[in-house]
């Protein structure tokens, strides 16, 4: 029965804990992690495989994989925790708004819904030729992307909600509606945001990287998993180190936040479970 | 009718069902013995969480598994040990020898089917029929359980009928394959009374006509009144009182069937307060020590404690598991539920 | 349907006005002059005011003409149409994949809850939901084409023009990528569903009649999750259509996909447009037939 899985984490939904600490660390001090700077292109020893001095080896334009690696870590965990502050910010919002005061409803609905029937990854796109490249317009292209998502499940949850007995109560006793909103709704949601918010970080990431791949995400001069594999494609053949490193680490942090974000909705209240769609 | 013979359909011995739990095992099911002769109709009582459920789905070999299991005891059924047979052996016996019918009518039938395929279902599962003389059959039972229009009912589904028009469908299914014996469930728990009575009736006529037996489950003593030739009192996982039914209304002998018996809002005379058992039943995985009802019993001693009593035989087929039964003989104030 | 199909034209029409950058500049080049670009301007109306060029658009649209494209100077339709056959061959072709994959191994799974099988499922499905799609595309392409040569790298050359059916092999590798993570999600979702309605009434029901565990699990426990797998998979539909920019990329099919992209890159409005609009009408079919097919999986549906 369910309630001994939840007593204690997989062992391996662990190691995906780890793996996201591991990273947090790489991030926060690539500089002093990685072993050269990650721009810094030294042709003579371009294309070697890995080795006691470039631990992941170099790429076409002699620069060190493993430090570039490193200071992706970076871009890639900046660029998803931005598309989830952004997506969950503003879906909470309107999701909010809509689910609790009826009036506006259709109209923000219908919106969302209209969104929803593009493609997440090419409305990506066309917001992106319009804002230009560059992290934060990426963010924001992504984040819109996530966005409805969001709006969908908050205005679900909204819905819900409001028909608590608790709220009814609260609601005749005469408590104002924004504290209503604060104090009761929002803090049930937590549990249930907080899974989605694990599962968009997962997502986003491997969309941020597509973006990157296609030449239309962060511009070049960042490092980033997903302009490396871009780049690297030519050399599939001859040199396929270019892809393996940044591309396992994509897979294993997508991995990790999958896998915490599993166990994390096991421990939840099974009801909200049936709300958390697309995942 | 044929005459009763000696040996009882169905005898339980000893049954134990274990759950793990989060302190070790919890047993739902703990040392039961029942009996059911032939035609016969035992009603088994018991508040909710007393076992008796997981007693009948022992029966059924439908114990929720994984985790659930019986771990101790025989079943005895036509000289065959149910507890010992394999899932294969126990699905030929489901549905053709043994049938059993639930609480929620409402929820008991798969929506997206019609009445008709589902008794058809069941009949064919049996390899009994061809699907022409299934389909006859189930036509055949909807007009026994008296629903009007059988073929065209047949092709209904099951939301465009009333709870008690599914429960009907529910008996008619179960006993398309005339089985020996009917599990019920407490099956009229979830309908208005005035459809309680007719579901009973109904199941009453259907039984005389072909010597079923009836093991009857229920928390409504005045169902067990009514239906039940003999009645078992259940109380965390345990019987603490089995007798005929006359006999355990008119002398009820253990505290807990007394406290039922009195907590039966009575229509005649002044009823000052209702009359509740103290205390709430107990989890499985805190049972106190010794006789398991004795934190509610108004006549507990410290021996209570010490031992749990065993069934003491207090008169022919009366059988009583308290300490203190024969200091308890004297017969109800105003001669119980009846 | 369709006034929210308009909604989305019109918020399709001015997201894309709003891309900086001007299609008659781009198509000259560097070297026109002022006096050429406005020419060119005027002569594709892309001087009028933006409401103007909505409207004209709109009506043609409604007689079925979705304008001329700028870069291929062909009917908008048509060059749509161009494209499409590898993307529905494309798209059909990663269903059936993903339907046969996913359904079973998810219904499996739910049957064997918590067996060694099931995490192995599970694990399987989470990790090929975590791979980026071109990089499996590219891990396939090394494997499969380069070195043991069985498949070949990219593009697809047309079936209906050759009559070759052989050219399917081109969108063998394709298809698995695009098939992995979204059998993944279907594993997860057939397995979910399933477990939730084994807790059913009618399954202990079933049961108790006496059917085989085989019975109960397919006629009665997966006949009811149906609706969540056809809705699911009606999506999953969807996404496939158009979202498959990557693998386009990776394996360079002529495609829709890639099609939309490289017309963003050269402000092909019309173009855009077009497939904008045709890519949403095709999602509210979709969604209409899902709802259709729920009546037909659910009396309780149909009779309200």
């Amino acid at each position: 029965m369910k309630f001994f899985s939840a007593f204690y984490k997989r062992k391996i939904a662990l190691g995906g804990l780890l793996f996201i600490v591991l990273l947090l660390l790489f991030a926060l001090f690539s500089p002093y992690i990685a072993t050269f700077d990650p721009q810094e292109m030294n042709p003579v020893d371009k294309l070697r495989s890995p080795d006691g001095t470039y631990y992941f080896g170099t790429d076409n334009f002699g620069r060190d994989i493993f430090s570039r690696v490193v200071f992706g870590a970076r871009t890639s965990l900046t660029g998803s925790a931005g598309v989830i502050l952004f997506s969950l910010s503003i879906g909470v919002l309107i999701g909010v708004s809509s689910g609790y005061f009826r009036r506006i409803e259709p109209y923000l609905m219908r919106l969302i819904d209209v969104l929803m029937a593009f493609p997440p990854l090419l409305l990506a796109l066309v917001l992106v030729s319009i804002l230009g490249r560059g992290m934060g317009n990426v963010i924001i292209a992504v984040g819109a992307t996530y966005l409805t998502r969001t709006t969908r499940i908050v205005y679900g949850l909204t819905l819900k909600l409001r028909e608590e007995p608790y709220i009814e109560a609260a609601i005749s006793s005469g408590v104002k509606q924004k504290w209503i909103i604060l104090k009761h709704i929002l803090p049930n949601m937590m549990s249930p945001l907080i899974v989605q918010a694990t599962f968009t970080f997962a997502f986003s990431l491997l969309d941020m990287a597509a973006l990157d791949f296609l030449g239309l995400g962060i511009p070049p001069s960042i490092p980033s998993w997903g302009n490396m594999l871009s780049e690297g494609r030519m050399y599939l053949t001859r040199a396929p180190w270019l892809l393996i490193f940044p591309g396992a680490c994509i897979v294993l942090t997508v991995l990790s936040f999958n896998l915490v974000g599993d166990v994390l909705r096991d421990r939840l209240d099974p009801h909200f479970r049936r709300d958390i769609e697309g995942v | 009718m044929l005459p009763k013979t000696n040996t009882p359909l169905l005898e339980i011995r000893d049954l134990r069902v274990s759950f793990p739990s989060a302190s070790g095992h919890i047993f739902p099911v703990d040392g039961v013995s029942l009996s059911i002769a032939r035609g016969e109709t035992l009603g088994l009582v018991g508040e909710s969480g007393s076992g008796k459920s997981m007693t009948s789905l022992a029966v059924m070999g439908l114990v929720p598994r994984p985790h659930g299991k019986i771990c101790g005891g025989g079943i005895s059924f036509k000289g065959r040990n149910l507890a010992e047979l394999s899932n294969e052996e126990m699905m030929n016996i489901r549905g053709k020898d043994i049938s059993m019918i639930f609480q929620e009518p409402m929820t008991s039938l798969n929506p997206v089917y019609t009445v008709g395929d589902q008794i058809v279902e069941g009949i064919l599962a049996h390899g009994a029929m061809s699907r022409r003389e299934a389909r006859d059959r189930a036509v055949e039972m909807l007009a026994k359980v008296g629903i009007p229009g059988p073929e065209k009912r047949v092709d209904s589904y099951p939301h465009l009928l009333s709870g008690g028009m599914r429960q009907r469908v529910m008996i008619a299914m179960a006993l398309s394959l005339d089985p020996e014996l009917l599990i019920a469930d407490e099956p009229t728990t979830a309908l208005d009374v005035t459809i309680q009575a007719q579901i009973l009736d109904l199941m009453e006529g259907l039984k005389k006509e072909r010597t079923m037996s009836v093991l009857l489950i229920t928390h409504n003593l005045g169902i067990v009144a009514e239906s039940a030739q003999r009645v078992a009192v259940m109380y965390a996982g345990r019987i603490l009182e089995h007798a005929s039914t006359e006999e355990l209304f008119r002398t009820p002998l253990h505290p807990y069937t007394r406290g039922l018996l009195d907590s039966i809002p009575r229509m005649e005379g002044r009823v000052k307060h209702l009359r509740a058992i103290p205390g709430m039943v107990p989890s499985l995985e805190t049972l106190p020590s010794g006789c398991k009802f004795r934190n509610r019993c108004v006549y507990a001693e410290d021996l209570c404690g010490a031992a749990e009593p065993p069934l003491h035989e207090a008169g022919p087929g009366h059988f009583v598991r308290c300490r203190r039964w024969h200091e308890l003989r004297a017969p109800m104030e105003g001669g119980g539920a009846k | 349907m369709i006034p929210s199909l308009l909604l989305a034209s019109i918020i399709v029409f001015s997201f894309i006005h709003l891309i900086p950058g001007d299609p008659a500049q781009i198509m000259l080049g560097d070297q026109a002059t002022p006096e050429q670009v406005q020419g060119l301007r005027e002569a594709m109306g892309l001087d009028r005011p933006l409401y103007v060029q909505y409207g004209r658009w709109l009506s043609g649209v409604v007689r079925g003409d979705f304008g001329t494209s700028i870069f291929f100077h062909q009917p908008v339709l048509h060059v749509i149409l161009d494209r499409a056959e590898t993307s529905v061959l494309i798209a059909v072709f990663s269903m059936m994949l993903i339907i046969l994959v996913g359904v079973p191994i998810g219904i499996l799974s739910a049957v064997r809850y918590n067996s060694r099988l099931d995490q192995l499922f599970s694990g399987l499905s989470m990790l090929f939901a975590s791979v980026p799609t071109f990089w499996l595309g590219l891990n396939l392409m090394l494997l499969f084409s380069v070195m043991l040569r069985w498949l070949p790298t990219s593009g697809f050359p047309s079936i209906l023009e050759s009559g070759d059916w052989t050219n399917l092999r081109y969108l063998v590798l394709p298809c698995i990528t695009l098939a992995a993570p979204n059998s993944a999600l279907i594993i997860r979702l057939t397995r979910s569903s399933m477990l939730d309605v084994a807790k059913a009434d009618y399954v202990k029901t079933a049961r108790a009649k006496g059917l085989s565990e085989g019975a109960v699990n397919i006629r009665h426990i997966f006949r009811n999750s149906l609706i969540s797998v056809v809705s699911a998979l009606g999506f999953t539909f969807v996404a496939l259509m158009a979202g498959t920019v990557v693998t386009e990329t990776v394996f360079s099919l002529p495609g829709i996909g890639r099609l939309v992209v490289e017309s963003v890159l050269r402000r092909d409005y019309p173009t855009i447009q077009g497939i904008i609009l045709i890519i949403a009408f095709l999602y509210m079919v979709i969604n209409l037939l899902v709802d259709l097919s729920f009546a037909l999986l659910d009396p309780r549906i149909r009779y309200s």
